[in-house]
Protein backbone atom coordinates (compact mmCIF):
# COMPACT_ATOMS: atom_id res chain seq x y z
CA UNK A 1 0.00 0.00 0.00
CA UNK A 2 2.76 1.90 0.73
CA UNK A 3 4.29 1.43 -2.43
CA UNK A 4 1.27 2.62 -4.32
CA UNK A 5 0.92 5.67 -2.58
CA UNK A 6 4.25 6.64 -3.16
CA UNK A 7 4.08 5.85 -6.99
CA UNK A 8 0.62 7.78 -7.11
CA UNK A 9 2.90 11.02 -5.38
CA UNK A 10 5.42 10.77 -7.69
CA UNK A 11 3.09 10.66 -10.65
CA UNK A 12 1.39 13.82 -9.35
CA UNK A 13 4.98 15.62 -8.97
CA UNK A 14 6.77 17.63 -11.90
CA UNK A 15 9.62 16.16 -13.38
CA UNK A 16 13.27 16.55 -12.02
CA UNK A 17 15.45 14.95 -14.38
CA UNK A 18 13.74 14.76 -17.70
CA UNK A 19 12.79 18.05 -19.93
CA UNK A 20 9.09 18.45 -20.69
CA UNK A 21 10.30 17.92 -24.41
CA UNK A 22 11.79 14.98 -23.80
CA UNK A 23 9.01 13.80 -21.90
CA UNK A 24 6.83 14.42 -24.86
CA UNK A 25 8.24 13.70 -27.45
CA UNK A 26 9.39 10.19 -26.04
CA UNK A 27 5.45 9.60 -24.92
CA UNK A 28 4.94 10.56 -28.71
CA UNK A 29 7.23 7.69 -30.05
CA UNK A 30 6.64 5.35 -27.73
CA UNK A 31 2.44 5.55 -28.37
CA UNK A 32 3.60 4.95 -32.31
CA UNK A 33 4.66 1.74 -31.19
CA UNK A 34 2.38 1.03 -28.87
CA UNK A 35 -0.74 1.44 -31.50
CA UNK A 36 1.23 -0.10 -34.65
CA UNK A 37 1.94 -2.97 -31.93
CA UNK A 38 -1.90 -3.14 -31.14
CA UNK A 39 -3.39 -2.76 -34.88
CA UNK A 40 -0.98 -5.24 -35.86
CA UNK A 41 -1.75 -7.64 -33.65
CA UNK A 42 -5.10 -7.01 -33.82
CA UNK A 43 -4.88 -7.88 -37.84
CA UNK A 44 -2.62 -10.73 -37.17
CA UNK A 45 -5.30 -12.52 -34.72
CA UNK A 46 -8.12 -11.34 -37.75
CA UNK A 47 -7.06 -14.23 -40.22
CA UNK A 48 -8.06 -17.03 -41.37
CA UNK A 49 -4.53 -18.79 -40.85
CA UNK A 50 -4.90 -17.65 -37.25
CA UNK A 51 -8.50 -18.88 -36.23
CA UNK A 52 -7.63 -22.42 -37.73
CA UNK A 53 -4.05 -22.28 -35.83
CA UNK A 54 -6.64 -24.15 -33.41
CA UNK A 55 -7.63 -27.71 -34.77
CA UNK A 56 -11.22 -26.92 -33.14
CA UNK A 57 -11.87 -24.24 -35.92
CA UNK A 58 -9.94 -26.55 -38.15
CA UNK A 59 -10.91 -29.45 -37.91
CA UNK A 60 -15.14 -28.52 -37.80
CA UNK A 61 -16.27 -25.40 -38.94
CA UNK A 62 -13.17 -24.97 -41.64
CA UNK A 63 -13.93 -28.31 -42.84
CA UNK A 64 -17.67 -27.17 -43.53
CA UNK A 65 -17.02 -23.71 -44.99
CA UNK A 66 -14.39 -25.81 -47.70
CA UNK A 67 -17.27 -27.53 -49.51
CA UNK A 68 -19.31 -24.15 -49.86
CA UNK A 69 -20.26 -21.21 -52.46
CA UNK A 70 -18.15 -18.65 -50.00
CA UNK A 71 -14.74 -20.78 -50.91
CA UNK A 72 -15.12 -21.94 -53.82
CA UNK A 73 -16.76 -20.43 -57.11
CA UNK A 74 -16.39 -19.55 -60.28
CA UNK A 75 -15.22 -16.74 -59.95
CA UNK A 76 -12.54 -17.31 -56.96
CA UNK A 77 -13.85 -14.49 -54.90
CA UNK A 78 -14.22 -15.94 -51.15
CA UNK A 79 -14.74 -15.05 -48.16
CA UNK A 80 -12.48 -15.66 -44.91
CA UNK A 81 -13.64 -16.84 -41.35
CA UNK A 82 -13.46 -12.71 -40.27
CA UNK A 83 -15.10 -11.91 -42.93
CA UNK A 84 -18.28 -13.04 -41.72
CA UNK A 85 -17.62 -13.30 -37.90
CA UNK A 86 -15.58 -9.99 -37.06
CA UNK A 87 -17.43 -6.86 -38.19
CA UNK A 88 -14.80 -4.33 -40.66
CA UNK A 89 -16.07 -1.14 -38.78
CA UNK A 90 -13.28 -0.47 -36.29
CA UNK A 91 -15.81 0.25 -32.91
CA UNK A 92 -17.58 -2.53 -33.38
CA UNK A 93 -14.66 -4.86 -34.36
CA UNK A 94 -13.10 -4.34 -30.96
CA UNK A 95 -16.09 -4.94 -29.57
CA UNK A 96 -15.95 -8.24 -30.98
CA UNK A 97 -12.42 -8.78 -30.48
CA UNK A 98 -13.27 -8.08 -26.34
CA UNK A 99 -15.93 -10.61 -27.08
CA UNK A 100 -14.10 -12.93 -27.97
CA UNK A 101 -11.88 -13.80 -24.87
CA UNK A 102 -14.42 -15.63 -24.20
CA UNK A 103 -13.10 -18.16 -26.80
CA UNK A 104 -9.55 -18.34 -25.18
CA UNK A 105 -11.53 -18.98 -22.02
CA UNK A 106 -12.65 -22.06 -24.20
CA UNK A 107 -9.83 -23.05 -25.52
CA UNK A 108 -7.93 -23.07 -22.06
CA UNK A 109 -11.17 -25.35 -20.48
CA UNK A 110 -11.74 -27.61 -23.74
CA UNK A 111 -15.09 -26.58 -23.88
CA UNK A 112 -15.25 -27.76 -28.08
CA UNK A 113 -11.94 -29.59 -28.19
CA UNK A 114 -13.43 -33.01 -29.58
CA UNK A 115 -16.15 -33.25 -32.73
CA UNK A 116 -18.22 -34.71 -30.37
CA UNK A 117 -18.62 -31.96 -27.92
CA UNK A 118 -18.14 -29.64 -30.82
CA UNK A 119 -21.47 -30.67 -32.22
CA UNK A 120 -23.17 -31.24 -28.79
CA UNK A 121 -22.37 -27.25 -28.55
CA UNK A 122 -23.31 -26.37 -31.97
CA UNK A 123 -26.93 -25.32 -31.52
CA UNK A 124 -25.62 -22.68 -28.87
CA UNK A 125 -22.85 -21.23 -30.96
CA UNK A 126 -24.78 -20.77 -33.98
CA UNK A 127 -27.56 -19.12 -32.24
CA UNK A 128 -25.08 -16.49 -30.64
CA UNK A 129 -24.12 -16.37 -34.20
CA UNK A 130 -27.65 -15.35 -35.72
CA UNK A 131 -28.52 -13.22 -33.00
CA UNK A 132 -25.42 -11.08 -33.36
CA UNK A 133 -25.84 -10.97 -37.86
CA UNK A 134 -30.05 -10.19 -36.48
CA UNK A 135 -28.83 -7.33 -34.28
CA UNK A 136 -26.52 -6.08 -37.16
CA UNK A 137 -29.19 -6.38 -39.54
CA UNK A 138 -26.18 -9.00 -40.79
CA UNK A 139 -23.73 -6.39 -41.36
CA UNK A 140 -20.79 -8.82 -42.30
CA UNK A 141 -23.17 -10.14 -45.18
CA UNK A 142 -23.65 -6.81 -46.47
CA UNK A 143 -19.69 -6.11 -46.33
CA UNK A 144 -19.95 -7.80 -49.91
CA UNK A 145 -23.76 -8.15 -50.67
CA UNK A 146 -25.30 -4.99 -51.46
CA UNK A 147 -28.73 -4.78 -51.42
CA UNK A 148 -28.92 -1.41 -53.77
CA UNK A 149 -26.75 -3.52 -56.86
CA UNK A 150 -28.69 -6.52 -56.60
CA UNK A 151 -30.34 -7.13 -59.83
CA UNK A 152 -33.51 -9.03 -59.48
CA UNK A 153 -33.85 -9.88 -62.85
CA UNK A 154 -30.83 -11.73 -62.44
CA UNK A 155 -31.71 -13.68 -59.45
CA UNK A 156 -34.26 -16.91 -60.06
CA UNK A 157 -37.58 -15.50 -59.86
CA UNK A 158 -37.93 -17.50 -55.83
CA UNK A 159 -35.07 -15.13 -55.24
CA UNK A 160 -36.05 -12.15 -56.95
CA UNK A 161 -39.87 -12.43 -55.06
CA UNK A 162 -38.29 -12.62 -51.59
CA UNK A 163 -35.73 -10.27 -51.81
CA UNK A 164 -37.97 -7.44 -53.11
CA UNK A 165 -40.87 -7.97 -50.45
CA UNK A 166 -39.13 -9.24 -46.98
CA UNK A 167 -35.80 -7.78 -47.52
CA UNK A 168 -36.44 -4.84 -49.37
CA UNK A 169 -38.86 -3.69 -46.80
CA UNK A 170 -36.80 -4.65 -44.26
CA UNK A 171 -39.13 -7.21 -42.41
CA UNK A 172 -36.39 -9.70 -42.75
CA UNK A 173 -32.59 -9.72 -42.86
CA UNK A 174 -29.66 -12.00 -44.37
CA UNK A 175 -29.53 -14.41 -41.78
CA UNK A 176 -33.32 -15.39 -41.51
CA UNK A 177 -33.47 -17.17 -44.77
CA UNK A 178 -29.65 -17.71 -44.60
CA UNK A 179 -28.53 -19.98 -41.88
CA UNK A 180 -25.93 -22.57 -42.48
CA UNK A 181 -24.69 -21.47 -45.70
CA UNK A 182 -20.77 -21.76 -44.60
CA UNK A 183 -20.98 -24.52 -41.89
CA UNK A 184 -23.34 -27.54 -40.77
CA UNK A 185 -26.41 -26.79 -39.36
CA UNK A 186 -26.91 -27.56 -36.11
CA UNK A 187 -30.38 -29.51 -34.97
CA UNK A 188 -32.97 -26.72 -35.87
CA UNK A 189 -36.10 -27.74 -34.28
CA UNK A 190 -37.87 -25.25 -33.11
CA UNK A 191 -36.27 -22.54 -35.06
CA UNK A 192 -38.56 -20.15 -37.28
CA UNK A 193 -38.37 -21.38 -40.85
CA UNK A 194 -37.85 -24.52 -39.95
CA UNK B 1 -22.66 -87.22 -48.99
CA UNK B 2 -19.91 -84.44 -47.20
CA UNK B 3 -16.99 -86.06 -49.16
CA UNK B 4 -19.64 -85.71 -52.64
CA UNK B 5 -20.37 -82.34 -52.36
CA UNK B 6 -16.69 -81.40 -52.07
CA UNK B 7 -15.52 -83.16 -55.03
CA UNK B 8 -18.16 -81.00 -56.94
CA UNK B 9 -17.22 -77.64 -54.98
CA UNK B 10 -14.00 -77.76 -56.20
CA UNK B 11 -13.95 -77.79 -60.18
CA UNK B 12 -17.13 -75.62 -59.41
CA UNK B 13 -14.75 -72.99 -57.80
CA UNK B 14 -12.53 -73.36 -60.39
CA UNK B 15 -15.03 -72.50 -62.96
CA UNK B 16 -16.00 -69.39 -61.30
CA UNK B 17 -12.43 -68.25 -61.05
CA UNK B 18 -11.78 -68.79 -64.99
CA UNK B 19 -14.90 -67.14 -65.84
CA UNK B 20 -14.03 -64.05 -63.40
CA UNK B 21 -11.31 -63.73 -64.94
CA UNK B 22 -12.62 -63.28 -68.25
CA UNK B 23 -15.36 -61.28 -67.66
CA UNK B 24 -12.79 -58.79 -65.36
CA UNK B 25 -11.90 -57.52 -69.02
CA UNK B 26 -15.61 -56.57 -69.71
CA UNK B 27 -16.66 -54.84 -66.71
CA UNK B 28 -17.47 -51.63 -67.30
CA UNK B 29 -16.00 -49.41 -64.43
CA UNK B 30 -15.80 -45.77 -63.43
CA UNK B 31 -12.71 -45.66 -64.86
CA UNK B 32 -14.17 -46.99 -68.55
CA UNK B 33 -10.59 -49.38 -68.95
CA UNK B 34 -8.35 -46.15 -68.62
CA UNK B 35 -5.01 -48.29 -66.95
CA UNK B 36 -4.02 -47.33 -63.15
CA UNK B 37 -1.45 -45.64 -64.12
CA UNK B 38 -2.91 -42.88 -66.57
CA UNK B 39 -5.57 -40.09 -66.22
CA UNK B 40 -8.49 -40.23 -68.14
CA UNK B 41 -9.51 -37.57 -69.80
CA UNK B 42 -12.46 -35.29 -67.51
CA UNK B 43 -15.56 -34.33 -68.89
CA UNK B 44 -16.90 -30.94 -67.87
CA UNK B 45 -19.13 -31.44 -64.58
CA UNK B 46 -22.61 -29.70 -65.78
CA UNK B 47 -24.84 -26.87 -64.76
CA UNK B 48 -27.80 -27.29 -62.48
CA UNK B 49 -31.06 -26.19 -64.13
CA UNK B 50 -31.74 -23.29 -61.53
CA UNK B 51 -35.10 -21.58 -63.42
CA UNK B 52 -37.51 -22.33 -60.94
CA UNK B 53 -40.27 -23.49 -63.28
CA UNK B 54 -41.69 -26.57 -62.30
CA UNK B 55 -41.32 -29.51 -65.15
CA UNK B 56 -44.04 -31.75 -66.41
CA UNK B 57 -44.11 -35.00 -65.07
CA UNK B 58 -43.48 -38.13 -67.84
CA UNK B 59 -45.69 -40.21 -65.96
CA UNK B 60 -48.08 -39.65 -63.32
CA UNK B 61 -46.07 -41.84 -60.73
CA UNK B 62 -42.83 -39.40 -61.39
CA UNK B 63 -41.48 -37.96 -58.39
CA UNK B 64 -41.80 -34.24 -59.00
CA UNK B 65 -38.25 -32.51 -60.48
CA UNK B 66 -36.19 -30.00 -58.56
CA UNK B 67 -36.16 -26.89 -60.51
CA UNK B 68 -33.78 -25.47 -58.20
CA UNK B 69 -30.22 -25.69 -57.30
CA UNK B 70 -29.77 -27.69 -54.18
CA UNK B 71 -25.95 -27.04 -53.42
CA UNK B 72 -25.53 -27.21 -49.57
CA UNK B 73 -28.95 -28.35 -48.30
CA UNK B 74 -28.56 -30.19 -45.68
CA UNK B 75 -30.88 -33.48 -45.37
CA UNK B 76 -29.55 -35.31 -41.78
CA UNK B 77 -30.58 -36.43 -38.80
CA UNK B 78 -30.65 -32.90 -37.26
CA UNK B 79 -32.24 -30.75 -39.95
CA UNK B 80 -34.11 -30.87 -43.51
CA UNK B 81 -33.18 -28.16 -45.54
CA UNK B 82 -36.27 -28.93 -48.36
CA UNK B 83 -38.71 -28.84 -45.39
CA UNK B 84 -37.63 -25.19 -44.48
CA UNK B 85 -39.98 -24.47 -47.81
CA UNK B 86 -42.17 -27.22 -48.23
CA UNK B 87 -43.21 -28.17 -45.08
CA UNK B 88 -47.12 -28.03 -44.53
CA UNK B 89 -46.80 -25.38 -42.31
CA UNK B 90 -44.18 -23.70 -44.74
CA UNK B 91 -46.01 -23.17 -47.91
CA UNK B 92 -47.66 -20.26 -46.89
CA UNK B 93 -44.79 -18.09 -46.73
CA UNK B 94 -42.62 -19.81 -48.99
CA UNK B 95 -45.02 -20.10 -52.03
CA UNK B 96 -43.43 -23.86 -52.86
CA UNK B 97 -45.63 -26.39 -53.29
CA UNK B 98 -46.10 -28.82 -50.57
CA UNK B 99 -45.25 -32.26 -50.36
CA UNK B 100 -47.84 -34.60 -51.58
CA UNK B 101 -49.60 -36.49 -48.62
CA UNK B 102 -48.38 -39.94 -49.76
CA UNK B 103 -45.68 -38.78 -48.23
CA UNK B 104 -47.21 -38.64 -44.34
CA UNK B 105 -48.13 -42.20 -44.57
CA UNK B 106 -46.30 -45.07 -43.02
CA UNK B 107 -45.83 -48.37 -44.47
CA UNK B 108 -49.04 -49.76 -43.06
CA UNK B 109 -51.25 -46.74 -44.79
CA UNK B 110 -51.62 -44.87 -41.14
CA UNK B 111 -51.02 -40.96 -42.05
CA UNK B 112 -48.70 -39.10 -39.42
CA UNK B 113 -48.63 -36.00 -38.37
CA UNK B 114 -45.17 -34.93 -39.97
CA UNK B 115 -43.55 -36.80 -42.98
CA UNK B 116 -42.90 -40.77 -42.51
CA UNK B 117 -39.30 -41.26 -42.03
CA UNK B 118 -39.20 -43.50 -45.00
CA UNK B 119 -39.85 -40.16 -46.84
CA UNK B 120 -37.53 -38.36 -45.02
CA UNK B 121 -34.57 -38.32 -47.59
CA UNK B 122 -35.89 -36.04 -50.17
CA UNK B 123 -33.46 -36.60 -53.04
CA UNK B 124 -33.65 -40.14 -52.93
CA UNK B 125 -36.43 -39.73 -55.47
CA UNK B 126 -36.52 -36.15 -56.39
CA UNK B 127 -33.60 -34.79 -58.33
CA UNK B 128 -32.31 -31.67 -59.95
CA UNK B 129 -31.84 -31.78 -63.60
CA UNK B 130 -28.95 -30.70 -65.33
CA UNK B 131 -27.98 -29.03 -68.69
CA UNK B 132 -26.13 -31.96 -70.45
CA UNK B 133 -26.94 -34.93 -72.86
CA UNK B 134 -28.62 -37.64 -72.68
CA UNK B 135 -25.95 -40.75 -72.09
CA UNK B 136 -27.74 -43.15 -74.00
CA UNK B 137 -30.76 -42.49 -76.62
CA UNK B 138 -33.78 -42.53 -75.17
CA UNK B 139 -36.88 -43.69 -76.38
CA UNK B 140 -39.64 -43.30 -73.82
CA UNK B 141 -43.03 -42.58 -74.54
CA UNK B 142 -45.12 -40.87 -72.62
CA UNK B 143 -48.52 -42.43 -72.07
CA UNK B 144 -50.37 -39.83 -73.65
CA UNK B 145 -48.44 -40.61 -77.40
CA UNK B 146 -49.44 -44.25 -76.81
CA UNK B 147 -52.78 -43.77 -76.65
CA UNK B 148 -52.84 -41.25 -79.39
CA UNK B 149 -50.46 -43.79 -80.98
CA UNK B 150 -53.14 -46.28 -80.69
CA UNK B 151 -56.37 -43.73 -81.44
CA UNK B 152 -54.00 -43.20 -84.84
CA UNK B 153 -54.01 -46.96 -85.83
CA UNK B 154 -57.33 -47.94 -85.17
CA UNK B 155 -58.44 -44.99 -87.22
CA UNK B 156 -56.46 -46.36 -90.04
CA UNK B 157 -58.03 -50.03 -89.74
Amino acid sequence: MQYFRKIWRDIGRPSIHYSIGALTLGGFIAGIFFWGGFNTVLEATNTEEFCISCHEMKDNVYQELRETIHFSNRSGVRATCPDCHVPHEWTQKIGRKAAATKEVWGKIFQTINTREKFNAKRRELAEHEWARLKANDSLECRNCHNFDYMDFTAQSPRASRQHSTSLADGEKTCIDCHKGIAHDLPDMSGVEGY
Amino acid sequence: MKQKTGLITIPALALVLILGAVAADEIATLRGGTPIAEQAELSAIPQVVDTDIRSKRNYPMQPPLIPHDTRGYDVNLKVNKCMSCHARQRIEESLAPMVSVTHFMDRDGNFLAEISPRRYFCNQCHVTQTTTRDVTENEFKDMDELLEERAVSEQDD
